[in-house]
């Protein structure tokens, strides 16, 4: 529970952690699109400061000038120039976040969809490792902050650098003994800058991490809340969220206090050298060799540069939360897709690396087995991917062969492997080794989407999506019809509830709609299965929330779309294994026992006591 | 109606376009963002007053800069010439100080704010935290777990948004504002006035921005929960989305809502530059016209020059902070949209509240363990209509084992979560041992009834974790009897680290039978008076349902438990067995009577015989 969340990525979060340039360089693909107005913008920026500064100088001239010399003329000529010059500050300022508004909320929003069509194609394997909290997070507050940096840092970097530089070159020019004077601190400075910068980019990360942790628990505690509330253990779950917000005020106390004292340096370290140079000036001014105007003129200048060099610390700071960000992003995108294609039946992409992961393709594919049709797994191995590797795997060779129409009941013991042999068959994972082929094609030849449109799965947990109950079903099937969705629902006796609903199948369900009951969802599920008539179908423990009399009436209809498919069933008790023509028994991993119910309940004492419990009782 | 009742009850009415849940747009009060801000700020007030303090000391060693170049060009330079260094020593030494106070200011204020800001974000997280976590089922049920992230992540973002860069820029604007203002008054009535005439238009661009941004950063809110809502469900639901391949369907429905949130972020990025536009051109054309104004003055003779240079710079100075207003106040209503969402979700009440002055129950006698169970006229129906259980009377004797089996949508559920205390019933009392379980509080009513669901959800950590959850300070040993008397000792053993193998996301590895058991163990470890088990075995096979049952009869005897299961087998431990149909009750006996009536058990009792075959 959440006392203990772990979190896969804090453990790994350092040993690659990349500069903070290389990091962000990466945007480079998102933000190429929108390139010609964030370099017009920052331009436009560099314009209106200077306008900026100019507009004191024109202020001073006309004071000093034609309003001392009491000359009308020049004083009009002189507002006019203050005002024209006041509107395009203005003008420009506006420009400036008008040219960045759309396009940078466009980068954010291209990062956020590519983010989630990548997620979606991501292996299942994937999935399991990685908590939803922590994905959603890069989702959103990482992409928040990307978008941010886009916006200011990224410009006022190079506008306040620009700034800088130019800066120091007149204040050298004016005056090189106090320019030198004054730009000492640059070095201790930047020296300064770049341990602030690794350690910043460090524990900026940290927070960032704990943050998707902490989405994770809110997600969980939402999710469970059954449980939470049965076992009335809300002030424990609060706890442990109250531990995780507290490391997480930890964490970002830290960063605040690393940029306290860089900005405290950056704050003291330049004003330090502006009162050398004045100690310096005023020597050089009492020795006649400077005019007191001049130092001056200079120390203004010194003074106009002072926010560009405070600045830089906490733009820094946003640059870092941004390569932390980048880099926790482009953790998730860097991600291949094992064979890596879309989708899709049409599978779009680079569909040549298909075959990689397993060791098929080779000459003796032209066996028997591939003449053969239905469903044919022969030697497949499966280990998980992040299983440890000398656990032994959890499924090994398995041989077995649904024929075309067949419908194969796979039977075994709570944990045997089950689920995790039928999620081998829409390639929800791929085997480790051997091979799976539908009607004599290799699996591994088929794109998942064309394998996806070939088998259709109901899954032992039910899930609905946010659409109408009518749409549910029908996603599984791409050009069903309103009467193969009649047929569907009356396959699974789901007819008769459905049309109850508030407005019928066009009612909402799923986590933004209506909640139906496991057994509904479960009914709703198993239509979705048979809706496109599939060639071949998965059905995982179909009928498991049903009561006896709906199950029996399920049973009934399913039997008659069982008949012409190729059907893999996982099933718990003899009612639903009757509807089989054979059964299959998986013992630890390996498939033991092949034949039909009676035979097996005959010979085959564990089926036996699989069936019937202890053993008795059987028919 | 051939509905089964498991899992959650239906709602008799679907969200309609006008429903508060659906649009994300909760009833909230008036007001109800900025007292929620001021109830987080109030905790805190001595250290905002600090950080005030820190920011104008801040400001005023910034404004000795300038002195010190007078004194040393004015004294030191004179004192120089004459042989006399202390004075430049003087400066060298109170410039030292001035920059190493001005860093330390810096430093301190930083740290200072960070504090506050860390704070209220730490309160105002588990302020949300929390009172998800107390509000009732039926309200979890409407308002989905992407919004309820949203709120906690997102939305809380954007307050600190307003506290970690406001703060700074609220305090540095008012100081500035108030002391240059005051300047200007003092150095001429005329100007100083002029510049707080100003003001007026300036108020009236800042107010109408701040409406447009108020409605355009709630609409920002709403349009990312949508995000984050599309967002989770698929990938809590990744597998079936990739075996039905809905990842085109779901591109497009996400690029919909993706979108959507980008305009709306753009809209509020081009209201900013509206702003900056407005106000920097009002500022503008107001420093120009003072200018002119006080050129005309001067050669008129009614105003020195030197007050005229004067003016001018700090003209400019004054209306500096526009931008950076106009900043605050975007970061503010970014804030305060979120505000009002995170209010609106404080502002639901739980419709199963907790009591304000809790009852203990009474010491379970020695002679009869367990406890009874009372339904004195209790009459379910949901708030919006639709009568679930009509009245109805039932007194379950303590210690014994009562099925409820019925057709589907009998109300075999409901029943059970009345009992949970789930929900309140709509009429009536639900009592244990005379106790109504609406006077107990949790911990107490939790060590009376638990009950195990047939969703068997694991949070990430380890089994071991999971388990506990029925009783978070078991040891070791206890967390393993529980698994060993449910019969799920031997697989979890058989798991990588055994009883501290991880299990992930959502169990991901650990099958839907095993789950069960894991439930059950929980269930087990907390030790309740009475047990509730709602379909509670469907997932598992049949050695599995008969460890289970083997299980039952020791762990039931000493307890009150109602048993809800499809499968009758369960049905043969028990004591009486509740048939129910349309809500009501309509046959009740031990299973042999029953069974000799010839009613509906026995004929569910056939059906199922026949099925087991």
């Amino acid at each position: 529970m959440a006392e203990t969340t772990r979190t896969p990525e804090t453990d790994r979060t350092d040993p690659t952690r990349h500069s903070a340039v290389r990091s962000l360089l990466r945007l480079w693909p998102f933000v190429r699109p929108v390139r010609a107005r964030l370099i017009t913008a920052a331009c436009v920026a560099v314009i209106a400061s200077c306008i900026g500064l100019v507009i004191p100088l024109v202020l001073k001239w006309l004071v000093d000038g034609p309003v001392a010399e009491r000359d009308p003329g020049g004083v009009w000529l002189g507002g006019g120039y203050v005002l024209l010059l006041g509107l395009a500050e203005a003008l420009l300022f506006g420009l400036r976040r008008w040219l960045v508004a759309r396009p940078l909320a466009g980068v954010e929003a291209a990062m956020r969809e590519a983010l989630y069509r990548h997620l979606q194609r991501l292996p299942v394997a994937f999935h399991d490792r990685w908590p939803s909290g922590q994905l959603l997070s890069r989702g959103t507050t990482d992409l928040q902050l990307l978008r941010m940096f886009l916006t200011f840092p990224l410009t006022f970097l190079l506008v306040n650098g620009t700034t800088i530089l130019v800066g120091g070159v007149i204040l050298l020019a004016q005056r090189w003994s106090l320019g030198l004077v004054l730009l000492a601190p640059v070095l201790p400075l930047m020296a300064l800058c770049s341990v602030f910068e690794a350690k910043y980019g460090r524990a900026a990360r940290r927070t960032q991490d704990q943050l998707g942790d902490l989405t994770t628990v809110v997600e969980e505690s939402v999710l469970g809340i059954r449980i939470i509330k049965g076992f009335g253990r809300h002030r424990s779950q609060a706890r442990a969220f109250k531990e995780l917000t507290q490391r997480l005020r930890a964490s970002e106390l830290r960063k605040a206090r690393l940029l306290a004292w860089i900005w405290g340096f950056n704050t003291a370290l330049p004003e330090i050298a502006i009162g050398g140079a004045l100690v310096l000036g005023t020597l050089q001014v009492a020795d006649g060799a400077l005019s007191a105007g001049t130092l001056v003129a200079f120390l203004s200048a010194a003074l106009a540069l002072r926010w560009p060099v405070e600045s830089i610390g906490f733009l820094l700071a946003m640059s870092n939360e941004a390569a932390a960000a980048t880099d926790r992003y482009f953790e998730v995108m860097d991600e291949r897709a094992r064979a890596d294609d879309d989708g899709e039946g049409d599978a779009n992409g680079d569909g040549g690396e298909r075959t990689e992961g397993s060791d098929v393709g080779d000459s003796d594919s032209d066996s028997d087995d591939d003449a053969a049709g239905g469903l044919v797994f022969s030697g497949v191995e499966f280990r998980y991917p992040d299983a440890a590797p000398d656990s032994p795997p959890t499924l090994k060779d398995i041989t077995l062969h649904i024929r075309p129409g067949e419908t194969m009941a796979l039977v075994g013991a709570t944990g045997s492997g089950k689920t995790t042999l039928t999620a081998l068959v829409p390639r929800l994972y791929d085997p480790t080794a051997g091979r799976i082929t539908l009607d004599g094609r290799d699996l591994a030849t088929l794109s998942r989407g064309e394998a996806r449109a070939l088998v259709a799965v109901a899954f032992e947990e039910p899930t609905l999506f946010s659409a109408t109950a009518a749409e549910n079903v029908l996603m599984g099937g791409e050009h069903a019809q309103e009467s193969d969705l009649r047929r569907a629902l009356r396959v699974a006796q789901a007819d008769g509830f459905v049309d109850a609903l508030p407005n019928g199948g066009a009612t909402e369900v799923g986590e933004q709609g209506l909640s139906l009951s496991g057994g509904q969802r479960q009914r709703l599920a198993l239509a979705r299965a048979v809706v496109g008539r599939p060639r071949f179908l998965i059905l995982d423990d179909p009928l498991s929330a049903l009561d006896v009399h709906t199950e029996a009436l399920v049973e009934a209809a399913l039997r008659q779309v069982l008949a012409t498919t190729t059907a893999l069933v996982v099933a718990h008790r003899p009612s639903t294994v009757l509807l089989a023509d054979r059964v299959a028994l998986l013992s630890d991993g390996k498939i033991t026992a092949v034949g039909t119910h009676h035979e097996l309940l005959r010979d085959n004492p564990e089926y036996a006591t699989l069936m019937s419990g202890e053993g008795e009782g059987a028919r | 109606m051939t509905t089964t009742t498991t899992g959650q009850p239906p709602h008799p009415q679907q969200p309609e376009p006008g429903d508060s849940f659906a649009q994300d747009h909760l009833p909230t009060p008036k007001g109800a963002s900025r007292s929620l801000l001021a109830s987080l700020l109030a905790p805190h007030r001595r250290r905002l007053w600090a950080v005030a303090v820190v920011l104008l000391l801040q400001q005023a060693t910034v404004q000795a800069g300038p002195l010190l170049v007078a004194y040393a060009l004015d004294r030191a330079v004179p004192a120089l010439r004459a042989g006399d260094h202390g004075p430049l020593i003087a400066v060298a030494v109170v410039a030292t100080l001035c920059a190493a106070l001005s860093g330390g200011l810096q430093l301190g204020f930083i740290r200072i704010s960070a504090l506050v800001s860390q704070d209220v974000l730490l309160d105002l997280r588990g302020r949300i935290f929390r009172h998800g976590q107390a509000l009732s089922l039926d309200f979890h049920e409407r308002y989905t777990s992407g919004r309820l992230i949203s709120r906690a992540t997102t939305d809380v973002e954007s307050l600190r948004e307003l506290l970690d860069e406001g703060l700074q820029e609220l305090i540095t604007i008012v100081l500035s504002t108030v002391f240059i203002t005051a300047t200007l008054l003092y150095l001429d009535w005329g100007f100083g006035a002029a510049a707080l005439a100003s003001a007026g238009p300036l108020h009236l661009f800042v107010r109408s921005f701040r409406r447009r941004s108020q409605r355009v950063y709630s609409a920002k809110s709403t349009a990312m929960a949508g995000v984050i809502v599309k967002f989770t469900e698929t990938l809590n639901g990744i597998r079936p989305v990739q075996a039905f391949r809905r990842e085109r369907p779901n591109d497009a429905a996400f690029a919909r809502l993706n979108h959507h949130h980008e305009r709306v972020n753009g809209a509020a990025l081009l209201e900013m530059a509206r702003y900056v536009v407005s106000s920097r051109l009002v500022a503008n054309i107001a420093v120009a016209a003072i200018v002119l104004w006080g050129a005309y003055r001067v050669a008129s003779g009614s105003l020195a020059l030197g007050v005229l240079a004067a003016v001018v710079l700090y003209l400019r100075r004054l209306y500096d902070p526009i931008d950076r207003l106009g900043m605050f106040l975007n970061s503010y209503e970014s804030a305060a949209a979120s505000l009002q969402k995170i209010a609106g979700l404080l502002a639901q009440r739980p419709t199963v509240p907790e009591p304000a002055a809790p009852v203990t129950l009474p010491a379970v006698a020695a002679t009869r363990p367990g406890r009874e169970v009372a339904f004195r006229d209790v009459r379910f129906a949901y708030r919006t209509g639709g009568e679930v259980l009509p009245r109805f009377g039932l007194t379950l004797a303590a210690g014994t084992t009562v099925a409820v089996v019925g057709a589907t949508g009998a109300g075999k559920s409901t029943l059970a979560k009345l009992l949970a205390r789930f929900y309140d019933p709509t009429e009536g009392r639900v009592l244990l041992d005379g106790v109504d379980l609406r006077e107990l509080s949790t911990a107490e009513l939790r060590r009376g009834v638990v009950m195990v669901t047939q969703e068997a959800f694991l949070f990430s950590g380890t089994v071991a974790d999971n388990i506990a959850i029925g009783r978070p300070d078991a040891t070791r040993e206890e967390i393993e009897l529980a698994a060993k008397a449910i019969g799920a000792h031997d697989f979890i053993t058989a798991l990588p680290d055994g009883y501290d193998t991880d299990v992930r996301k959502r169990g991901g590895r650990i099958s839907a039978g095993q789950r069960q058991l894991v439930g059950f163990a929980r269930a087990l470890l907390a030790d309740p008076a009475v047990l509730i088990l709602d379909e509670a075995t469907s997932s598992l096979d049949i050695p599995g349902e008969r460890a289970v049952q083997r299980a039952m009869d020791t762990v039931l005897r000493g307890r009150t438990a109602l048993v809800i299961a499809h499968r009758l087998s369960t049905i043969e431990i028990a004591d009486r067995v509740l048939v129910m149909a349309d809500g009501r009750i309509v046959e009740d006996g031990s299973p042999a009577e029953l069974i000799a009536d010839r009613g509906r058990f026995a004929a569910l009792h056939q059906a199922w015989r026949d099925s087991v075959g």
